[in-house]
Parts: structure tokens; C-alpha cells; sequence
């Protein structure tokens, strides 16, 4: 066990930071939701990002909750964050930076926008927002659907490793960088260095597409390929463009059975 | 890391100088070093000179008030000398001043004549242009200097965690466009080629006042808008002639600009309203001075914006 550093005096703003500078280790949940008949709504005006979270932590594992609302999130960063659970969270506003990430089962609808980052390393389950989002949206994701109704920013699913990112308007450069697997729904146009050093995985685009990045070259849709596009953009309530492109790995860059000569000479 | 803001009023003044520390003050974990705002008031006939004598992590030896106070005196009789009728000359805080005068000729030699003195350094000159930089958070800075009572049509401001420069005044932004009236920039990022750029520019006689590279965009922008060159189109060359990662904000006496590099490594997100344009690193800073619901975006890759008062 490692011992848990004394609090420190609280500073002029009422926020309690430790030795180690983390804010409010020894916080406990404010216990501010109204809870009616299975649905909880409770106001985050007034909580710190840590608050917002410890209460969502007891409404879903403490109550067992599956249904919540927070109003007011005011466009703090990183809400709703780690929740390995089923359950449904609406956000009724906009999240900053690193919104719905991390998570592991729930359904969660943000009606505002959201800043850089939003559902990074989510596992499985749903993020749905119906604004903007800024850039690195999905970063890292390994699972489940992440739908943005408005624009992206840059760097859309940079390492994606998995799940489906699903975009009503136009995404910015180097959407895809390093992605390894999953699939990337775009609707609207896409900026220059798409798909750049992607491992593997599909993008596929309705727009145009401003300049290809290194090693990501064309492919011709196949059936199932028309089959995903109509079901994920059914399932949202999207409209479908007419055409979509579908962009692949042109695995050129793949020199995963060279070995090095170190290697080569060890084996041998 | 840092954190950046700009807010413009298209329907006339507003309390800029409140509203700037409210966004400054929401990002203050971006950078705590220091804070900096440059704030553009009712036009006037005066020129406004804000200039520092010293610096607040200075040591202050024997004779330091004596000597502050000898070279106020001294860039009053400097002033006088080179042509300007001087109206007054205020002290905001201990080694910071406010000077206003009548001036009709070139601010270039009159800016180099007063930094001549030891321990000078004009921060911002101009018609409506005031800069006011310090040491500490939004807040500390806003009142020592009182800005919460400040007036005007719009402004941009700056929290700085040093990572290129030392932390003092002359590290801080925003940095005005020397030797140009009423332009200051403030930016977010890392510029590589800057010992390029900043020999190139003194060799074409500009000065430089610290080691931090953001310096450069003022300067560099200052001659390009000194060649007749349009704020907007100086703003998009200067995408191609700077290397690096960058997000910047620049303000001229009647408008506010912005510039993204090519890679949009930097943050910045945008909020166009009715009578109300406001941007900022992060939204929690625009949600500061507009707590409803509002529409906002992330600018693109290679974007630059210009909003006209």
C-alpha cells in the first residue's frame, strides 16, 4: 500500500490539491443527483471535473443506475471518463478535452460539442455527439461506435486500433495517422495526409479528399462494404451521400519479417 | 504548453479588460509562469507608451529606487528632446509605467532613443495599443495593474509556461510589433527556425528585447505590414516563412487575426457571434465570458482569420 499524502491547505479557489499537485484525492461524491424511478439528473454547474465523476461513479455502481443526465457540463474537460459499465449518460451541453474517454460499455450522448481527444481509448460502447468536435477525436479507440454529427478537427482516430468513427461533415488533416484497425465513416470532405502510415483498417469518404498520406492508396467497395455504410449510417439516422470511396493500407511499408542484422545473425 | 485568447466587439466597447482576465484566469493551468494582455481602448489623440525599467525577479540593490526614478525622469527629458509633448507619465506598478504624449513623428527612433536608457523596454506603443505583462496569474497581474475597469473594443491576452526563454517580462506576451503602431501578437508553440529569422530581421534593423522565439512573428509581421502589405495576406505568407508549431493571435488597431501552421498542432477553438467574436485554447476560457450553450469550432490546418471591429 502506498501511504496517501496529507492534504494540503486549500488554496484561495476552494480546491484541495495534495503534495503531488492531483486535485481532491480524498474528494467524495456530492451526492447532489435526484434519482426517479431508475433515470438520475443532477446539475454539474457548480462541480469540479472530479466531482462530475465521482457522482456518475455512484449513480452506476453505487446505485446501480442505467440511465443519467447532466446538465450544465459547461465545457470541462475530461467527463465521464472510465466508466466500465453499461449504461446510458446524456450531457446535455459541451465537454472540453478528453470527454466519454476510456470507457468500457456505456452509451453516451453528448448534445453540445466536445474539444480534442473526446472518447480517446474507448473500449466498447457508444459516444454520440451531435455538434463539432476538436481534434485527436477517437484517439487510440480499440472498440464500439463514436459518432460526430458536425466537423472534426485534425488527426481523427490517430492509432486507432479498433470500433467505427463515424463523421457527418468534414474531417482535417492526417485523419488516420497510424491507424491499425477499425473503420472511419466520413461523410464530408477530408484534408491532405489521410490515412497516412495506416497499418491497416478502412477509411471511407463521401467528399472529396484533399491529398492521400504516405502508404494509404484506393479500393473498390465491395458489397458488405455497401452493406456497413447503409447499416451504421441507418442506425444513427444519418444522411447517406451518394457515392463513398474507400481508402486501405497499401502495405508497402510493411518490413515486419526483416529482422535486423543483430537478429539475422542470432537466428542463423 | 500555454494558452492564448482573443475576444472582439463589433458593436462597440465592452468591459475587454474584465473579460480578458476571466478567460485568462479559466486557463490558468496552461500556463502559470506569467500573464499578458494587450488591450486596445478608445482611440486617442495621444500616443500611449507603456515601457518597464526593471524586472520583478531583479534583485534591488542599494540605490534601485534612486535609479528607477532617475531614468523615468530620463525617458521624460528623452521624450521632450525628440519632438513629443509629454501629458503625463504614470507609475503602475513598481518598475512599470504608463506615458501619454503628443507625438507626431517617427516611433521607431523615438522607441530606440528611450530603450537606450539601461533597463528600458517599451512594451507597446500606439494610439489605442496597451500591453501590460507581469509575472504571476491573470488575476494577480489584472489587479495590480487595475485593468478591470478597462474599456474597449477588443483585446488578447496570454498565460505562459516557459519551455524556449527565461520567465521574466520580456519573455511574456503578447509582444508588440515593434517599431509598428497598435500591433501586438500573442502565440502558442515552438518556432525552429527562429535564429534564421531573427538574423535576418536585425539585419534589417529591428531590435530584439528577449531570447523568446515568439518575438519573431511581431517583428516579422511589423515589416510586412511596413511594405503596405494587408494584415490578412501577411498573416498567410507568414504560414510558408515560419517553421514549426504555431497558433497565433494578432490585433492591429481595428482588427483581430488568427493563423494556424499546417499540421493544427496547436489548439484553438472559435466562437463567431451575433456582435462578438471570441477564441481561445480551450473552450472553458469563451464559456468564462459566455456561459450559455454556444456554437463553436476548431479552425482548421493552415487557416487565418481576420474580424474587423
Amino acid at each position: 500500500m502506498v501511504a496517501m499524502n496529507p492534504p494540503t491547505e486549500q488554496d484561495t479557489r476552494g480546491v484541495r490539491n495534495d503534495i503531488r499537485g492531483l486535485a481532491e484525492p480524498d474528494a467524495e461524491a456530492p451526492k447532489v443527483a435526484r434519482i426517479e424511478g431508475g433515470t438520475a439528473t443532477f446539475d454539474a454547474a457548480d462541480l469540479s471535473p472530479r466531482l462530475v465523476n465521482l457522482e456518475l461513479r455512484r449513480l452506476v455502481y453505487g446505485e446501480g443506475v442505467r440511465e443519467i443526465r447532466v446538465e450544465n457540463p459547461g465545457a470541462k474537460h475530461s467527463i465521464a471518463v472510465g466508466l466500465l459499465a453499461r449504461c446510458r449518460i446524456t450531457i446535455n451541453g459541451s465537454l472540453g478535452y478528453f470527454g466519454a474517454t476510456l470507457g468500457d460499455g456505456p452509451e453516451i450522448h453528448i448534445t453540445g460539442r466536445v474539444g480534442w481527444s473526446v472518447a480517446e481509448n474507448m473500449m466498447s460502447g457508444v459516444v454520440v455527439i451531435d455538434k463539432n468536435a476538436g481534434s485527436l477525436t477517437g484517439a487510440a479507440m480499440r472498440g464500439g461506435d463514436l459518432v460526430v454529427r458536425g466537423h472534426v478537427g485534425a488527426r481523427t482516430g490517430i492509432d486507432q486500433k479498433g470500433g467505427t468513427i463515424i463523421i457527418g461533415g468534414n474531417a482535417g488533416s492526417m485523419t488516420g495517422f497510424m491507424m491499425q484497425r477499425g473503420r472511419q465513416i466520413i461523410c464530408g470532405d477530408v484534408g491532405p495526409g489521410m490515412g497516412d502510415s495506416m497499418y491497416d483498417g478502412a477509411i471511407y469518404v463521401g467528399g472529396t479528399v484533399a491529398a492521400l498520406g504516405v502508404d494509404c492508396v484506393e479500393e473498390e467497395l465491395t458489397p458488405d462494404d455497401e452493406e456497413l455504410l447503409d447499416r451504421k449510417l441507418g442506425i444513427y439516422r444519418m444522411d447517406r451521400p451518394d457515392t463513398f470511396r474507400k481508402f486501405v493500407c497499401g502495405k508497402q511499408l510493411y518490413n515486419y519479417d526483416n529482422l535486423e542484422p543483430s537478429e539475422r545473425k542470432l537466428v542463423l | 504548453m500555454c494558452g492564448i485568447a482573443g475576444i472582439i466587439h463589433t458593436d462597440g466597447p465592452g468591459d475587454v479588460g474584465t473579460e480578458m482576465t476571466k478567460m485568462l484566469q479559466s486557463m490558468k493551468h496552461r500556463g502559470p509562469d506569467s500573464a499578458g494582455y494587450a488591450l486596445y481602448g478608445e482611440p486617442s489623440e495621444l500616443v500611449v507608451m507603456r515601457f518597464k525599467l526593471a524586472d520583478p525577479n531583479e534583485t534591488s540593490d542599494f540605490d534601485y529606487n534612486e535609479r528607477l526614478e532617475r531614468n523615468r525622469r530620463e525617458v521624460e527629458s528623452r521624450l521632450s528632446k525628440i519632438g513629443a509633448t509629454v501629458d503625463r507619465v504614470e507609475g503602475e506598478s513598481a518598475y512599470a509605467y504608463r506615458a501619454t504624449f503628443r507625438y507626431e513623428g517617427e516611433l521607431k527612433p523615438l522607441a530606440d532613443y528611450v530603450e537606450d536608457i539601461p533597463g528600458c523596454e517599451v512594451l507597446s506603443l500606439g494610439h489605442s495599443l496597451e500591453i501590460v505583462k507581469d509575472l504571476g496569474d491573470a488575476q494577480t497581474v489584472a489587479d495590480q495593474y487595475r485593468l478591470d475597469s478597462f474599456r474597449g473594443t477588443h483585446a488578447i491576452g496570454h498565460v505562459r509556461m516557459a519551455t524556449e526563454s527565461d520567465v521574466d517580462i520580456a519573455g511574456a506576451h503578447p509582444y508588440w510589433a515593434y517599431p509598428f503602431s497598435d500591433v501586438a501578437v500573442v502565440h502558442n508553440g515552438q518556432l525552429t527556425n527562429y535564429h534564421q529569422w531573427r538574423r535576418r530581421l536585425e539585419r534589417n534593423g529591428h531590435r530584439f528585447q528577449s531570447e523568446c522565439d515568439s518575438e519573431i512573428i511581431a517583428v516579422y509581421l511589423a515589416e510586412r505590414l511596413a511594405d503596405g502589405t494587408s494584415l490578412e495576406t501577411a498573416m498567410k505568407q507568414s504560414l510558408d516563412d515560419l517553421d514549426g508549431v504555431f497558433t497565433y493571435l494578432v490585433v492591429t488597431e481595428d482588427s483581430l487575426g488568427m493563423a494556424k501552421d499546417a499540421m493544427a498542432a496547436k489548439p484553438l477553438v472559435l466562437h463567431e457571434g451575433e456582435n462578438l467574436v471570441a477564441l481561445a485554447s480551450e473552450e472553458s476560457a469563451i464559456r468564462a465570458v459566455l456561459p450559455q450553450e454556444i456554437d463553436s469550432y476548431d479552425p482548421y490546418e493552415s487557416e487565418v482569420l481576420v474580424w474587423s471591429r
